[in-house]
């Protein structure tokens, strides 16, 4: 029972690292029409220099963990902006060559954090607090996954009240629906184009630096090996909705830690094989759209 | 007030002032394909001119080529100014009203979301002529659009452009699949539309187009192939046979 | 007239040119680690041509269906590992164990294309991204300790024919990686001119008006998708051989981003691009990697060392930089050089987008 639990909560801790990643991918889908490959490199880079800070603040201190947040959610945005606003809207409406830019984009700056941190992996450990457990119902949580669940659940209202209250939440929400009309009323898109950009770069910045803690150390690759759940993710919470990708990446992450520790390491083939019967059943999605 | 509102059916059919809008030589394709071969159309500066034609024959095509919603060539003067190579929302700012052939509401935001997103920066937006021709919609403000029923989505279509001043609206087969009480409401809409802007009008129901318009252009196959007064054109049935495939507009079973 | 000798001349000159190369003594220095009749350049360009059919059998995939794949690595690490397995586990000999992978491989591609085929355009690419992470895993995870994990699997040479293991027969293994090759050219050559392959294109370009003409998108699209997929399974065993071994990467995602790459390098929608587009990246990662070692780069301040000693962050600019400005790759920079020769400065054809577009939403 306690063994279920931990997983549950450990599920839902990684689910919310999941959702920071497929947010941002499922909008700019959604919006754009666009696969980001490069979705990863953002969160790698967020999570590289929220290490470097915090390792220059004191990584135990939370003063340090606060600013790297930040400093990783910072530098997801510019990153992601600069993509948009020099690479992919260069393309405009081309969608498979926006594709293929951000998966140059992403091969090239892997490689070059390969150059800069090496290929090591760099360990990294936070407050004293973040390291410890807190007893639940018997089981023994560590820490960093309430922090991560905490901080996903207040990304996941921040958008929905970006998207409900304000004017370019409105436009972004009509782009998802039906992009040229939105056109036809006189609005240029673009603009919220390099804004999904944006959010979806803080939000990944944001989980890069989470990520990292979770797992214990950041890598180049760290921010690849998560892109590949994150699109599994939107798909099968359906391509451009926000709360389909909130859904589905706490089943994903819980199916995975649950296959993980009862059926024998498996989890990463129980998501696929949840995708394959999502697709069979709903090709769009568990809350997609048609 | 009086003086200067035109009368939409007949009168000078707009020969007196420069027509608002003048399509020459247009053709556009979708998906590589084209589906306009060479278009010449004007919209007069008042009144509904309509643009008729078989289906599939491109009027669409059309409409959405002058909004630079598929890929065109030819010219198209916006009161003199070439608007053909501007991307879509510069055509929109520019003063070109849109309601397009399916409404194309956002179903998933509140009706008045819809009107405030169609809302253009820097003029006036008539929210007294919009609920005055649709007070229901000030009633369902806070639906979503999705929910609502076809002819009350059209109502939100055509108020998204009645909102803005423009130049012109395209209006794209507002009567679509609506019963015959809304149709005449949609009529009764578009008349009063067309004291404040003019129209060009995409309509299958001749007898609104009789009703409602001064001149009309005719395509076949992705040309324009007849230009003239809408009663000339109207009352000579073997060219709305030969051109729509229909009687003329007084006949019951042109108007269904 | 013209046409038709570089039509079918130049091939079969090229073809008997690189079928004489082990033989004969040639220095292509900067390009080769030695001359041609050496084990190491003739391992180098071997890899070179197993690698160009592999981007050809991409190349039906993307250029010819518009399929954007992310999974066909999977397909080319099950020809490798599979057949390593079954020499080993079964004890069988090359040849059966080839043909019992080949007729997996068939079953293996029907089943995964027909569940992703379900979907088109950019949810493809996500769904085969996904299974081909699935095989990743497994071959990583090793269950049964049949994959080797991460060291990878080592050939049983012991199944094998003798002349095609020691390193002094390497250019037998050469000649089987040229007669690959050709094989696979003449195979995607018949399958575009094949009725699938039309209709293939046409799916591409308008899938709606296929649908109209009571053609079966999805079938067509199935079978070049198996087609190709097979091509992967083959070269992915030719490449057991020759690499005495597999590794994960061959099933990885980052080798059907460099078999993107290729093709998107050469020339989308082009054979010879392929090809052309494989030879240059598998020669330039090769060399770049050298060059990442010599004094010239070593010695340079950190700002240019890092980046300049990364052959991927150079072959990824350079990838980015294709797909920005010179849409055609190779074989469109080709066609407009001789374009503009032949038109004598008069305006040059400018190649349209690199694709056709999918559907706009
Ligand atoms: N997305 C598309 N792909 C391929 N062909 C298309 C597409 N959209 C329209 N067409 C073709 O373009 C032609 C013109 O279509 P269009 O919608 O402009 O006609 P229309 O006159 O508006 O017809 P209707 O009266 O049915 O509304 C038709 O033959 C149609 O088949
Ligand atoms: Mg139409």
């Amino acid at each position: 029972m306690s063994t279920a639990l931990l997983l549950l909560i450990t599920g839902i801790g990684l689910g919310a690292i999941y959702f920071l990643v497929a947010s941002g991918l499922s909008l700019i889908y959604g919006l754009m029409g666009v696969l980001n490959f490069a979705h990863g490199v953002f969160l790698s880079l967020g999570a590289f220099l929220g290490y470097e800070v915090a390792t220059r603040m004191g990584t135990s201190t939370w003063g340090g963990f606060a600013v790297s947040l930040l400093v990783g959610a910072l530098a997801g945005a510019v990153f992601a902006a600069l993509t948009e606003r020099f690479l992919v809207q260069r393309l405009y409406e081309r969608h498979i060559e926006q594709v293929l830019v951000t998966v140059g984009l992403a091969l090239a700056t892997v490689a070059l954090f390969d150059g800069i941190w090496g290929t090591d992996p760099r360990f990294i450990t936070g407050p004293g607090w973040m390291e410890t457990t807190t007893r639940v119902a018997g089981a023994n949580v560590p820490n960093d996954r309430f922090v991560a669940i905490i901080v996903a659940a207040l990304v996941l209202l921040a958008i929905v009240l970006f998207l409900r209250r304000t004017r370019y939440g409105m436009i972004i929400r009509a782009g998802v629906e039906n992009r040229s009309m939105v056109t036809a009323l006189g609005i240029d898109v673009r603009n919220a184009f390099t804004l999904v950009f944006t959010i979806g770069g803080a939000a990944a910045g944001l989980g890069g630096v989470l990520a990292s803690h979770y797992f214990g150390y950041v890598s180049p690759l760290l921010g690849q090996t998560l892109l590949i759940f994150a699109f599994i993710v939107t798909v099968i919470g359906g391509l451009g909705s926000l709360l389909g990708a909130a859904v589905a990446s706490v089943v994903v992450a819980v199916l995975q830690q649950f296959a993980n520790y009862y059926l024998w390491g498996t989890g990463d083939l129980a998501v696929v094989v949840l995708l394959a019967v999502v697709l069979l059943t709903r090709p769009s999605g568990l809350l997609g759209r048609k | 007030m009086t003086e200067q509102t035109p009368a939409p059916v007949g009168a000078t059919t707009g020969s007196s002032a420069a027509p608002v809008l003048v399509v020459r030589d247009l053709r556009a394709h979708v998906a590589g394909q084209q589906v306009v071969e060479h278009v010449d159309l004007e919209v007069a500066a008042t009144g509904v001119t309509a643009l008729l034609g078989r289906n599939g024959v491109g009027k669409t095509s059309t409409i959405k080529a002058v909004m630079g919603l598929i890929g065109r060539s030819g010219t198209i003067e916006l009161a003199g100014r070439d608007i053909s190579a501007l991307p879509t929302h510069r055509v929109a700012q520019l003063g070109v009203g849109y309601v397009p052939e399916d409404r194309e509401v956002f179903s998933g935001l509140t009706v008045t979301e819809n009107l405030r997103l169609a809302e253009r920066k820097g003029g006036e937006h008539r929210y007294d002529l919009v609920y005055e021709l649709f007070p229901e919609l000030k009633e369902r403000g806070q639906q979503a659009a999705g929910t609502l029923s076809g002819g009350q989505q059209q109502m939100v279509s055509l108020a998204r452009a009645l909102l803005n001043d423009n130049r012109v609206l395209l209006v794209d087969e507002p009567t679509k699949g609506l019963a015959p009480r809304l149709v005449q409401e949609v009529g009764r809409v578009l008349t009063r539309a067309a004291e404040v802007v003019p129209v060009l009008l995409v309509e299958q129901n001749l007898q609104v187009v009789r009703d409602l318009t001064s001149r009309v252009v005719v395509l076949t196959d992705g040309r324009s192939v007849h230009h003239g007064p809408a009663a000339d054109f109207l009352d000579d049935p073997a060219a709305t046979q030969r051109l729509l495939g229909v009687h003329g507009g007084t006949d019951p079973a042109g108007a269904v | 007239m013209r046409a038709t000798l570089t039509r079918y001349a130049l091939p079969v000159v090229l073809v008997v040119l690189l079928t004489g190369l082990p033989l004969l003594d040639l220095s292509l220095p900067g390009v080769l680690p030695g001359p041609t009749y050496t084990p190491g350049s003739l391992h180098l360009m071997a890899l070179a041509m197993v690698m160009a059919a592999l981007a050809l059998s991409y190349h039906l995939l993307f250029g010819v269906a518009g399929l954007l794949s992310f999974g066909h690595a999977l397909y080319f690490g099950f020809g490798a590992y599979a057949l390593g397995i079954l020499m080993r586990e079964l004890e069988l000999g090359l040849v059966p164990a080839a043909l019992l992978v080949l007729a997996a491989g068939v079953a293996l591609a029907t089943l995964l294309g027909a569940v992703s085929l379900r979907v088109t355009g950019i949810p493809f690419a996500m769904v085969t991204l996904a299974f081909a992470q699935a095989g990743s895993v497994l071959v990583r995870r090793d269950p049964g300790r049949v994959t080797g994990g991460e060291e990878g699997l080592r050939l049983p040479t012991e199944h094998v024919p003798d002349w095609l293991v020691g390193v002094a027969d390497t250019r037998n293994v050469y000649w089987l990686a040229l007669a690959a090759l050709v094989f696979t050219f003449a195979v995607v050559t018949w399958v575009q001119h094949s009725r699938a392959g039309h209709v293939a294109e046409a799916v591409r370009e308008n899938e709606l008006r296929v649908r109209v003409l009571g053609m079966r998108p999805f079938l067509v699209k199935l079978a070049i998708f198996v087609a190709a997929s097979v091509i992967a399974v083959g070269m992915g065993m030719v490449h057991l051989i020759l690499n005495s071994g597999a590794v994960p990467h061959a099933v990885s995602a980052d080798l059907t981003i460099s078999l993107l790459l290729m093709v998107v390098l050469g020339g989308v929608g082009s054979r010879w691009g392929a090809v052309l587009g494989a030879v240059v990246y598998v020669l330039l990662s090769q060399r770049l990697a050298v060059l990442a070692q010599s004094p010239a780069i070593s010695d340079l301040p950190p700002v240019l060392r890092i980046p300049l000693s990364e052959p991927l962050f150079i072959l990824g600019a350079i990838f980015v930089l294709v797909v920005l400005f010179l849409p055609g790759g190779l074989a469109g920079l080709g066609v407009r050089l001789r374009g503009a020769r032949r038109t004598r400065g008069a305006q040059a054809p400018t190649p349209g987008s690199l694709v056709a577009e999918d559907e706009t939403t």
